[in-house]
């Protein structure tokens, strides 16, 4: 009986392994598909952007209450996840809580660390689905804003709903494991010294009247449901915005340095201005290089960290309800941006795993998932890569696809078009004559 | 005050015809060049920079748009001839240091000239200002007309999340003695007056309300007599949003160096 289950142990062990492996090399494939761009400069400033971003959660604590509310979760995702190196072991080995023995009084106190952590993250995941579904938090309601439909309001009640299942199941295993221990019961008597765990022992009550195969099937269950719940939680989160927990790290540590102000330089342009402006000279022996796509128009002409921001995003939305054009009932949302640009890589994949990685389905980011619509009314303001905890960049795919539409397309609104004529012809924004320009000083002694 | 003063602006060609260099470049911008009511914050800077006796000196009609709309709308190739044919012409005086009321030429000139082999000290007028404040070239002891008078002040998205600089200009009207209060989003939370991204230049797309009415309100909510800007596109933004609240007779909106120019009497 033991070693059968030993054996289905290490079988979900390998087959979740595997099934991981691929997964991960599939969105491995599919941020690859980004232009590149060099994001290794300044290592110990990005080093620290990280460990305040990410590992501090520097940014979610602009809403104290809710960010402590996250960091909870946060803390007790990681902390409990000591535990289930020893269930993994106890799976592998065929024992029963491995460490006991070794670590002596420290055990119990472990222990008693997760039940309290354990405890906090089944609150506050109680307290999230609150926010969603009762308060309703508007930056979360499908009926504000249309990204928040289906999948990925499933996907957030699927994950607070499954943290809470998984919660519930290790403290209802230790609570059932205390009765064994406590009545004795089988090799449960070897461990009898352990005495009763801090949350858990809360529970034990439920149990007095089981008998104790009634409870031993309980303990195991719970333990099987508890690790294997975790097993198909780490494969979920590649198909979820829950992979903000692991890719929240290299985002950050990949951040955009520069001020948030600045545009990116398209430097193939450079050369073509200056030789137009006469400052250089066409060299007469160089071969010309067909230039590359202006802007862009899907998620190939993006760079790799565009690609990585989509994956890295969790649809909080934080971007979006600080946004001047959705606050005032705009098409545009960034977290849209961030959704589409990740849905389109996610079609992709599912293009190469059914027609093979040659298929095109003809499809593109700009027209089949983000309308001009949407990017012409942005105004730059920087306002959602202030607001995003893992310094995601959506204004930065916002801008690329407008030089597609404009430079590529030449599809500008009417007046941006005679913007440009008068800044190329008038030197400025407007019609004016450029030898009026200096007229303001004739007023500056009146 | 009196009728003999003679406020010089000298242009970048006169100080070289002279041999002279100036400290500092005054950008004035489109809008401060062409723009009826920004016109009046340029003069009321022009003012300031005599008055403290700083040798500067102005592109007069050599200067051309920074390319920051052509930029933003997506017209990298525009934005690129601008700002070349820009760079010629600062290299070509020789400029070190640039001073400008306007947030889109200080971002760009700042942050996007460089690449293109700009490069140049430079700083927006509301740090320019604080500056003189803190060196006391610039008294405001008193405050004179601004003492106790509420006061609100707009971040520029340019200035604020773009370059951080979010105290300068509340340090220039806090010297004003004035009661600076803030609006629900200020700082990096600063909503936008619904102009920068080349929105100014064209009609906004279909919504419930512009974006210039939802910040006015948040200015109004604030009970401000006066709304404080620092940037142009802002300027026009918020004062068509008290106008179109119908509140422009007792809501006043001005630019820093307006205010600050007020208070000296110049």
């Amino acid at each position: 009986m033991l070693i059968l289950q030993q054996i289905l142990f290490v079988a979900a062990l390998a087959a979740t392994a595997w099934v991981l492996t691929r997964r991960i090399g599939l969105i491995r494939r599919a941020i690859q598909l980004g232009r590149p761009e060099n994001r290794t400069d300044r290592p110990n400033e990005r080093l620290n952007i990280m460990l305040r971003v990410a590992f501090g959660q520097k940014k979610m604590m602009t809403n104290v209450t809710v960010g402590l509310m996250h960091f909870v979760i946060y803390v007790g995702f990681i902390i409990v996840n000591i535990e289930v190196l020893e269930i993994a072991l106890d799976g592998i080995f065929g024992t029963h809580r491995l460490f006991a023995p070794f670590t002596g009084a420290v055990y119990p106190f472990l222990i008693n660390t997760f039940e309290i952590l354990a405890l906090g993250v089944w609150i506050v995941c109680a307290v999230f689905l609150i926010r969603r579904f009762v308060t309703k938090v508007p930056r979360f309601q499908p009926e504000r804003h249309r990204e928040m439909t289906r999948w990925p309001r499933t996907d957030a009640a699927l994950i607070l709903t499954f943290e809470i299942l998984l919660m519930t199941a290790f403290l209802t295993w230790n609570a059932s494991d205390s009765v064994l221990r406590e009545r004795g019961v089988g090799h449960y008597n070897e461990l009898k010294g352990v005495g009763n765990f801090v949350i858990s022992q809360f529970l034990m009550p439920l149990f007095a009247n089981w008998s104790d195969t009634a409870l031993v099937v309980c303990e195991r269950f719970m333990w099987w449901f508890h690790i294997l719940g975790i097993l198909f939680f780490a494969v979920y989160l590649t198909y979820s915005k829950h992979l903000h927990i692991v890719l929240a790290f290299p985002n950050t540590y990949f951040s955009d340095l520069k001020p948030k102000g600045e545009i990116k330089n398209m430097p193939e342009i450079t050369k073509e201005v200056q030789l137009a402006l006469g400052i250089m000279q066409a060299d007469p022996n160089e071969t010309p290089v067909e230039p590359g796509r202006f802007g862009a128009r899907d998620v190939r002409d993006l760079t790799w960290k565009n690609l990585m921001d989509a994956y890295s995003c969790t649809e909080c939305g934080r971007c979006t309800a600080a946004c001047p054009a959705n606050i005032t009932g705009k098409k545009l949302s960034p977290r849209k941006i961030m959704m589409d640009t990740r849905d389109r890589l996610e079609d992709i994949q599912q293009g190469w795993q059914q027609n093979g990685p040659d298929y095109d389905d003809g499809k593109t980011l700009l027209g089949d998932y983000i309308t001009a619509e949407e990017i012409n009314a942005c105004t730059t303001c920087q306002a959602c890569v202030q607001e995003c905890p893992v310094n995601i960049n959506p204004l930065e795919i916002i801008l690329q696809l407008r030089r597609y539409k404009i430079m590529e397309e030449a599809q500008a609104p009417a007046s941006w078009n005679a913007m440009f004529s008068n800044v190329e012809n008038n030197m400025a924004p407007w019609k004016f004559s450029p030898g009026d320009r200096f007229n303001w000083a004739d007023q500056v002694n009146k | 005050m009196t009728g003999e003063t003679n406020y010089q602006v000298p242009t970048m060609a006169d100080l070289a015809a002279k041999g002279e260099t100036p400290e500092v470049l005054f950008w004035v911008g489109c809008a401060g060049s062409f723009d009826d009511r920004y016109k009046k914050v340029t003069v009321a800077f022009v003012k300031i920079l005599n008055h403290v006796g700083i040798r500067f000196a102005v592109l007069g009609t050599e200067e051309t748009c920074t390319g920051d709309p052509a930029r933003r709308a997506g017209n990298e190739f525009l934005f690129q001839m601008q700002a070349v044919a820009n760079i010629q012409v600062l290299d070509g005086y020789g400029v070190k240091k640039i001073v400008t009321a306007c947030p889109h030429c200080f971002n760009t000139l700042k942050n996007e000239y460089p690449e293109l082999g700009g490069n140049y000290e430079v700083i927006h007028h509301s740090q320019f200002l604080q500056q003189l404040i803190n060196e006391g070239k610039v008294t405001l002891k008193g405050g004179g007309e601004f003492k106790g008078r509420r006061i609100t002040y707009h971040d520029s998205c340019y200035l604020g999340r773009a370059n951080k600089v979010y105290e300068a200009p509340r340090e220039v009207l806090q010297a004003l003695d004035a009661d600076l209060v803030e609006m629900k989003r200020s700082r990096t939370k600063g909503l936008c007056c619904g102009a920068g991204g080349a929105q100014y230049f064209k009609e906004p797309e279909p919504g419930r309300k512009d974006i210039n009415v939802e910040r006015t309100e948040e200015a109004l909510a604030t009970g401000a007599s006066t709304i404080a800007v620092a940037c142009p596109f802002c300027m026009t933004m918020m004062t068509d949003g008290i106008k179109n609240k119908d509140r422009e007779d007792s809501v006043k909106v001005y630019d820093l160096a307006e205010l600050v120019a007020q208070a000296q009497s110049l």
